[in-house]
């Protein structure tokens, strides 16, 4: 049943994977860096003690992470270009761009699930901590930063990578919308030459290498930061 | 924002498209409850396996959620539906593409089930072992068999810790039931596609599907709090991991 | 600080008349950004596909580069950028209006509806809806297909011409809906659909490339006519009439005959299949009279 398989196919097309691969490192690593600065936001935000703050934040993160993900791509995708034009009142307005109108998108979307790692983060540090640092004379932001997050962000590094090749994973969804993500290139290729079985288990090996090497290595890394601790 | 667009005749097939909404509320909750059937019954017993000592039975298990975890549920998705067929023996296929009623909706279920299974799997796991040995112990003690140590001491315990990260799976599922309208399931969010296309009424229609998943959410997240209060194992309280 | 708001909404509206006075609408956006962008699909052969290298060519992509050459003579920017997006039937109308192309250039029907949307360069295609089905099928036309499954590419103007027809037959027919043509017609080619609705010239294209055309047939009536054209966003008259112009400059000079020639009768990548598809007489007339009429989206039936 494997004999008219056409492996060929697999390195005709390398160059286009190739590009298509980089798109989706590219998309995880900046919505990677945006989602974690936002979700840090959001976080402080639900940690304060002002309605005003904690409770836009937490509808906010509640909102989203109610919401399935490819609902979301397709929110920013199509409407908040849209949207753009309203506010700004010029019809012709250019576009973002697909790379990154995706990116806001997922950027948007991983602030939420970031925002709850990173509040459990911060809570995880001793109230100690944080009373010793006000005691010193630190404000609530030199506290933050000098004391309390560097602490926090050195707990989480595990759980926020493991989310970051969860991240990796879900720009695969950039299918819906037609973008050539590494999925993408995968599947274009796969239904122009009608090779869906060669692609789609190629890709899903590649993806299963790069994720479980990245497991692994962040799993390393867990031990050998528990171990210094 | 104009929300009549709802009570008008749909398209095609009769009706209006306030129908198309409540018909993807269908497939969406379909979807997502069958798989859960999958995922749990399957992830329990992987979850068990991997906290067996034989590695005849521990490695299978790992090895599997490995691979499952590992691959993007839309690739998983995509070899399910077109891969799958093409690679058993063509009789098989032929039944899988053709003959078998809703094919894309099984392929769905199947897929998400299989897939969530090694998440469950992983929950089943650290429920059990966080509940200390000495339990286990004093189950042998008493002449209980290993079997029915997890039968009446490790799994009606393990199951009440992981209520909320199982609720957190299950509320997964039933997002990423979404992923299948990538092979033509018309659940809820291919139907709000489908009618912002046919009336061009893109936001309101978003914001009702959003404004459905959330409700839905809400309704699953205060039933489960509520059967986790009912449960609860004295001294144990929110010791269930997240 | 009221005479002051005042004042400044009255130097802002200045400010603004003045740039509107020069250059408006899209060819402002491309002058300022210096590219521009076009919209292209991944599978409408030979009209906006992608080649062996996975580059964007094809009929449509041809008349748009000339699109461009005007602009950039209108704009005196010989060293204007092309951008190409990949755009899907179901994804072209809500990103060329949220301003990420400026033009599509694909095999898009004009209909009256969509023209409540966007507006369309003078027809540069004329074909209709017909179905493909495999051969061993026995299928002769439309009333064959009761109670079996149809694929549709979602978001085209075929989709809604079957749908009206199952309707109005009550064929009961099973639809799943894809995401662009060669996804559609893989699904016939692997058995999971016994039909596939869609312009018939993309049909024959889909036919031709496939593994064994011999064992595919185009069968049935018209079930709606379907002109192409270029898309562009609506309200901007000056972009619209430099479209337009170069269309119609194309049509009068004759050039359009060599690009036609170039993808329809002569052998194309990426497979170097020659599709010896001679121009229609509906064709001729609409480049001796060229027109941008849209038409109902249901087809030959009523919606």
């Amino acid at each position: 049943m494997f004999s008219d398989f056409d492996f060929d196919v697999i390195s005709r097309s390398m160059p286009y994977m190739g590009e298509g691969m980089l798109f989706s490192l590219g998309l995880t690593f900046l919505s990677m860096i945006g989602g974690i600065f936002l979700g840090t936001l959001l976080a402080l935000m639900r940690l304060s003690s002002f309605r005003v703050l904690n409770a836009p934040a937490a509808g906010y993160v509640n909102l989203t992470r109610s919401t399935p993900l490819i609902l979301v791509i397709f929110w920013f995708y199509f409407l908040v270009p849209l949207a753009m034009k309203k506010i700004s009142g010029d019809a012709y307005a250019t576009g973002i761009g697909p790379f990154y109108s995706a990116l806001i998108a997922f950027t948007m979307f991983e602030a939420a699930y970031y925002c709850e790692i990173i509040r459990a983060g911060i809570q995880s540090v001793p109230r100690g901590q944080s009373d010793a640092a006000f005691a010193l004379g630190l404000t609530y932001g030199q506290g933050m930063r000098r004391v309390i997050l560097p602490q926090a962000f050195r707990n989480m590094v595990p759980i926020l990578l493991t989310q970051g090749i969860i991240l990796f994973q879900d720009t695969s969804l950039v299918y819906v919308v037609g973008l050539t993500d590494f999925m993408g290139a995968a599947s274009k290729i796969a239904q122009r030459d009608g090779r869906l079985v060669e692609m789609y288990l190629f890709a899903a090996l590649v993806y299963f290498l790069l994720c479980f090497s990245a497991s692994y290595a962040v799993k390393r890394l867990q031990v050998k930061y528990g171990a210094g601790r | 924002m104009d929300f009549s667009v709802f009570f008008q005749p749909a398209f095609s097939g009769g009706g209006i498209y306030l129908d198309w909404v409540f018909s993807g509320i269908k497939w969406t909750l379909l979807v997502s409850i069958l798989a859960w059937i999958i995922a749990f019954t399957v992830g329990s017993v992987l979850g068990v396996l991997r906290t067996t000592h034989p590695v005849a039975l521990r490695a299978p298990a790992t090895a599997y959620v490995e691979v499952f975890r590992n691959i993007p549920l839309l690739v998983q998705m995509f070899i399910w539906y077109f891969v799958l067929p093409e690679i058993v023996p063509e009789g098989l296929g032929n039944w899988m593409k053709g003959e078998m009623p809703m094919p894309e909706f099984w392929n769905a279920v199947l897929c998400l089930g299989f897939y969530t299974a090694s998440r469950v799997a992983e929950q089943v796991r650290s429920g059990i072992q966080s509940i200390p040995d000495g339990q286990t112990y004093a189950g042998l003690a008493v002449g209980l068999t290993r079997a029915q140590v997890y039968r009446h001491v490790l799994l009606p315990m393990g199951y009440r810790i992981i209520i909320p990260p199982l609720t957190s799976e299950f509320l997964t599922i039933f997002k990423n039931s979404s992923v299948a309208l990538t092979i033509g399931v018309l659940e809820l969010t291919a139907q709000a596609r489908q009618i912002s296309e046919y009336t061009f009424r893109t936001f309101e229609v978003f914001t009702v599907a959003t404004v459905v998943y959330v409700l839905i959410t809400l309704a699953v997240t205060v039933a489960m709090r509520a059967l986790e209060n009912r449960v609860r194992v004295p001294g144990y309280m929110g010791s269930g991991g997240k | 600080m009221k005479p002051v708001k005042v004042l400044l909404a009255a130097a802002a509206a200045l400010a603004l008349a003045g740039t509107a006075a020069a250059q408006e609408g899209t060819l402002k956006k491309i002058k300022d950004t210096g590219v521009v962008k076009i919209g292209h699909r991944d599978a409408s052969i030979p009209f906006s596909y992608l080649d062996d290298k996975q580059r964007p060519i094809g009929y449509g992509v041809d008349i748009c580069l000339k699109i461009v050459d005007a602009i950039k003579a209108e704009l005196k920017m010989p060293k204007l950028k092309v951008e190409f997006v990949p755009v899907t039937s179901q994804t072209r109308i809500p990103i060329l209006t949220g301003g990420n192309i400026d033009i599509e250039c694909g095999s898009t029907t004009n209909s009256v509806e969509r023209q409540k949307q966007v507006a369309f360069a003078p027809t540069y295609f004329m074909t209709g809806t017909k179905i493909i089905v495999k051969k061993s099928s026995k299928i002769k036309g439309y009333d064959d297909l009761k109670g079996k499954t149809v694929v549709f590419t979602a978001g085209t103007t075929n989709e809604r011409a079957m749908k009206a027809y199952n309707d109005e037959k009550k064929l009961g027919i099973n639809f799943i809906p894809s995401k662009d043509h060669a996804e559609s017609f893989l699904a016939v080619e692997t058995g999971r659909a016994a039909a596939f609705p869609m312009d018939d010239i993309l049909l024959y294209s889909l036919r031709a490339s496939a593994k064994k055309p011999a064992d595919y047939v185009i069968v049935g009536e018209f079930l709606s006519d379907d002109p192409y054209g270029i898309m562009m966003r609506k309200g901007d008259e000056a972009f619209k009439k430099l479209v337009d112009k170069t269309v119609m400059g194309l049509y009068k000079s004759g050039q359009i005959n060599k690009i036609y020639a170039k993808w329809f009768q002569s052998k194309i990548p990426p497979k170097n299949i020659n599709l010896g598809f001679p121009m229609s007489a509906a064709l001729k007339e609409l480049i001796k009279n060229p027109n941008d009429k849209g038409v109902e989206a249901c087809g030959k039936m009523k919606c």
